[in-house]
């Protein structure tokens, strides 16, 4: 192959710039590695800054009950039990030195009236948990590691797009990638890889998703040889905005409920009445998604096809005050007051529980050097998250990624790039320039986006999954056709022609996985198969690359000391 | 269905010109749908940076109808459908292209500003009054809109001089954090140029999160550079403290 590339080295190489991606920087840099961080879009315009709640940690500051074993007993009731035990513990009991770190980087949190950080309630949280500034927490979490991060020397490597991992006879030897601007190419060597690429919203048509998640980093991973795990399990946030048509999927943050926001249908009613007396509107995610799909399918749904939610009985100053982006949108996008009225809300693709398979302790895959963390990882969330368990995710496990990343970095030989493989990764970016097809990136990634929204979304049966599956292998084939016009420099068309692939693998492992689990469990909803099952409750799906084809395995889900089980057991 | 024209700027660093799209236009829609159904069906390589959608990322900077806007957040219907809608790439900005333009320098002028740095065996108690007016710096999206309408870097092109409203807001947002140790008034005078800015106040104008930029950051600051550096009693007491400026 005659086309150049340039090549950088680093000891531990982070792929995404978010929340956990920056924190796992910051730690190996701390750790004296030579950091390099790869990021699809501008530094600080990863997804990270959409987040809005809050981060969980239990520090105490309003709820003085509150303790690391109350947060470890709502995240594992959470995720039903499927959870990893010992990231459930780690997080609870590290998230609220993570949160006091960011302030001593300069974050700087809403308070309590004894100048403490102020915390308040949501969905699942038995005490007031999450740490937060107004509704943008996202952006003050990552705008303070993104600063941190430049201040402490960091290397950033912008618009920039990996499309192979490298690896020589069983362990990580470096990342293919491109540049976005120019479409030339740059292989990166490195000892450690972290992969922080988040989650897979974008294969559904209604998502809260932005443009990046296209699944990257769990397609990498996989096609290395690393296992996913959990890829069944799909959370759908109950509340996404529902019209006008442009806006559908736009997240509305689960703060809105926090600060007292009803839900109502179509006649009036408080229907969570009927779904969850107990906690009502702050019942866990899974099941007011599914409670508020009941209510439309069943006719009691709004004009556009969701639910009510109310925050006008609180003052007009509190609402905007709390919620001013909240405000803002719905002000500016759908022309309504919410100080005065109603939005309208609906179901709308929004976390991947599943992902990269890990150790707790390190965050490192099945491949050796090899890390994942955030919502490219699996484990932490079983197969239900809890809002603000993902921002405090991001930092708890960030951190240990990059711990394990730069430790590993220190042992590691030096890498040789095996040319064989960039040759083939370059082979396969290149290829729909000579296409000479007629199919867009764009028509197949419609297509792609209607068969999981309409056969892998809420409530799954098992003639939708297998259709699903017979008609990923058509897209799959016609994505291999697609073929792009124009040249290398800035060309969307051309970006989304490896991203489409990273989709379909990533699509491919969610059906297999949904359909093989047959029963009903946290985020995964089967109407042939509506209950638990205890057998299901002891066995995770694992989904492996073998003779170049996509399987599933199962694997038994960690037995947890006696200790824990008891902490799980009270109430 | 009601159609709209859009004229778009197709091009690269030194060459271009505006192509005219016909686009079928729906309830609620926004520049930025536009963008994506011409991409979608029209012309696939058109570049467009979008991350969000939902005016938090601060990534769809453009000019339309000669208007520093994000384009995720104008709508359709608040521009006249009766010609054609002009979309522009950020003219302060070196063209990559199309509508896609280097903002790289921004992250340069970054780097100059010392981060947050607390004083030493500070009590970490902080009042929500005190937090408040940082935070409106801080929900600043670097969507790079200010720095591209203010006239001393879209006219005048001051850039190794001046590092912008945005970085005065960063500025700002440190200097008035209430746990914060570090001084950077000297920096503001004589890196940053904060004197070039003569409060013409167009930034304010075009930040999408409302920051009161000019009123809320830049003034204040220039109060304290000039309560530092130009104030002659000042100044007076300093010769006979034998201290040092700007430390």
């Amino acid at each position: 192959m005659t086309t150049s590339y340039e090549t950088r080295e680093h000891d531990v190489l982070i792929i995404g710039a978010g929340g956990a991606g920056l924190r796992a920087a910051l730690e190996a840099l701390a750790q004296g590695a030579s950091v390099g961080v790869v990021c699809k879009s501008l530094l600080g315009k990863a997804h990270t800054v959409m987040a809005e709640g809050g981060i969980a940690a239990a520090m105490a500051n309003v709820d003085a009950a509150d303790n690391w074993k109350a947060h470890f007993r709502d995240t594992m009731r959470g995720g039903k039990l499927l959870n990893n035990w010992r990231m459930a513990q780690l997080h609870a009991q590290e998230a609220p030195d993570r949160v006091r770190e960011l302030e001593q980087w300069g974050a700087l949190f809403d308070r309590t009236d004894d100048g403490n950080i102020l915390q308040r309630a949501f969905g699942g949280h038995t005490f007031k948990r999450l740490c937060h500034v107004g509704d943008r927490t996202g952006l003050e979490m990552i705008r303070t590691l993104q600063d941190r991060g430049v201040q402490q020397g960091i290397d950033v490597y912008m618009e920039c797009t990996v499309t192979r991992i490298l690896t020589d006879g069983g362990r990580v030897t470096g990342a293919f990638a491109y540049w976005r601007e120019t479409g030339r190419f740059i292989v990166f060597k490195a000892k450690s890889i972290v992969i922080a690429t988040g989650g897979i919203g974008k294969a559904w048509r209604i998502t809260s998703n932005s443009w990046e998640y296209t699944g990257d980093g769990m397609a990498l991973a996989h096609e290395a040889g690393a296992e996913l795990m959990d890829m069944e399990f799909v959370q759908f946030h109950p509340t996404g905005m529902v019209w006008p048509p442009g806006v559908q999927g736009i997240l509305v943050t689960e703060a809105v409920r926090g600060e007292g926001g009803i839900l109502r249908n179509k006649a009036g009613e408080r229907f969570m009445e009927k779904y969850d007396s107990k906690r009502m509107e702050l019942s866990t995610r899974d099941v007011v998604a599914r409670s508020i799909y009941m209510e439309v399918k069943e006719g009691r749904g709004t004009e556009h096809g969701g639910a009510y939610l109310d925050i006008s009985h609180k003052p007009a100053e509190y609402v905007k005050k709390k919620l001013p982006s909240m405000y803002h949108q719905f002000k500016e996008l759908a022309d309504v007051d919410i100080t005065k009225g109603p939005m309208e809300v609906g179901p709308t693709c929004h976390y991947m529980m599943g992902g990269i398979r890990v150790d707790a302790e390190t965050a490192q895959s099945t491949l050796p050097g090899l890390f994942a963390a955030g919502e490219a990882a699996a484990g932490l969330h079983g197969s239900n998250r809890l809002g603000g368990n993902s921002l405090s995710d991001l930092l708890v496990f960030g951190r240990r990624a990059g711990l394990a990343a730069a430790e590993h970095a220190k042992h590691a030989s030096t890498p040789s790039i095996d040319n064989a493989q960039i040759d083939q990764a370059e082979k396969e970016l290149l290829a729909p320039f000579s296409n000479r097809g007629t199919e867009s990136p764009y028509a197949v990634h419609r297509d792609l986006q209607e068969v999981m929204q309409n056969l892998v979304g809420i409530f799954r049966t098992q003639e939708d999954l297998k259709k699903a599956l017979a008609e990923l292998e058509k897209l799959k084939t016609r994505a291999a056709k697609a073929s792009v016009e124009g040249s290398r420099l800035f060309n969307p068309g051309w970006h989304l022609s490896y991203d489409l692939k990273a989709m379909l693998v990533v699509s491919e492992a969610v059906t297999l996985s949904a359909l093989a689990r047959t029963e009903s469990r946290g985020a995964h909803s089967r109407i042939d198969y509506p209950n638990v099952d205890p057998v299901w409750e002891k066995k995770n799906n694992i989904i492996v690359r073998e003779d170049g084809e996509m399987k599933r395995r199962e694997s038994p889900v960690g037995e947890m000391p006696t200790d824990l089980k008891q902490i799980l057991a009270q109430d | 269905m009601a159609e709209a024209t859009l004229r778009v700027f197709r091009g690269e660093s030194n060459s271009g010109r505006t192509v005219d799209y016909r686009v079928p236009v729906a309830p609620g829609m926004v520049v930025l749908d536009a963008l994506h159904y011409i991409q979608g069906h029209l012309a696939p390589d058109l570049a467009v940076r979008w991350n969000c959608k939902a005016g938090k990322c601060g990534s769809c900077s453009a000019e339309v109808n000669g208007r520093p806007r994000l384009t995720c957040k104008t709508r359709m219907d608040d521009l006249p459908q009766d010609q054609p809608i002009i979309v522009l790439p950020m003219k302060s900005f070196p063209r990559i292209k199309d509508l896609v333009t280097d903002v790289s320098w921004n992250y340069r002028v970054n780097r100059k500003i010392p981060p947050f740095e607390p004083r030493k065996g500070v009590e970490w108690k902080i009042s929500q009054l005190d937090v408040d007016r940082v935070q409106e710096f801080r929900k600043c999206i670097e969507c790079f809109l200010c720095q591209d309408v203010c006239h001393v870097l879209r006219e005048h092109d001051k850039k190794e001089q001046f590092a912008g409203p945005r970085f005065f807001v960063r500025v700002a947002g440190l200097e008035m954090h209430p746990l914060d140790g570090r001084n950077r008034a000297g920096l503001l005078k004589d890196q940053l140029g904060l004197g070039l800015c003569n409060i013409t106040k167009c930034c304010t104008e075009v930040c999408p999160e409302e920051i009161r930029i000019t009123d809320n950051a830049i003034i204040p600051l220039k109060e304290r550079v000039v309560d530092e550096f130009y104030d002659p009693l000042t100044m007076l007491f300093r010769i006979f403290r034998g201290q040092k400026q700007g430390v």
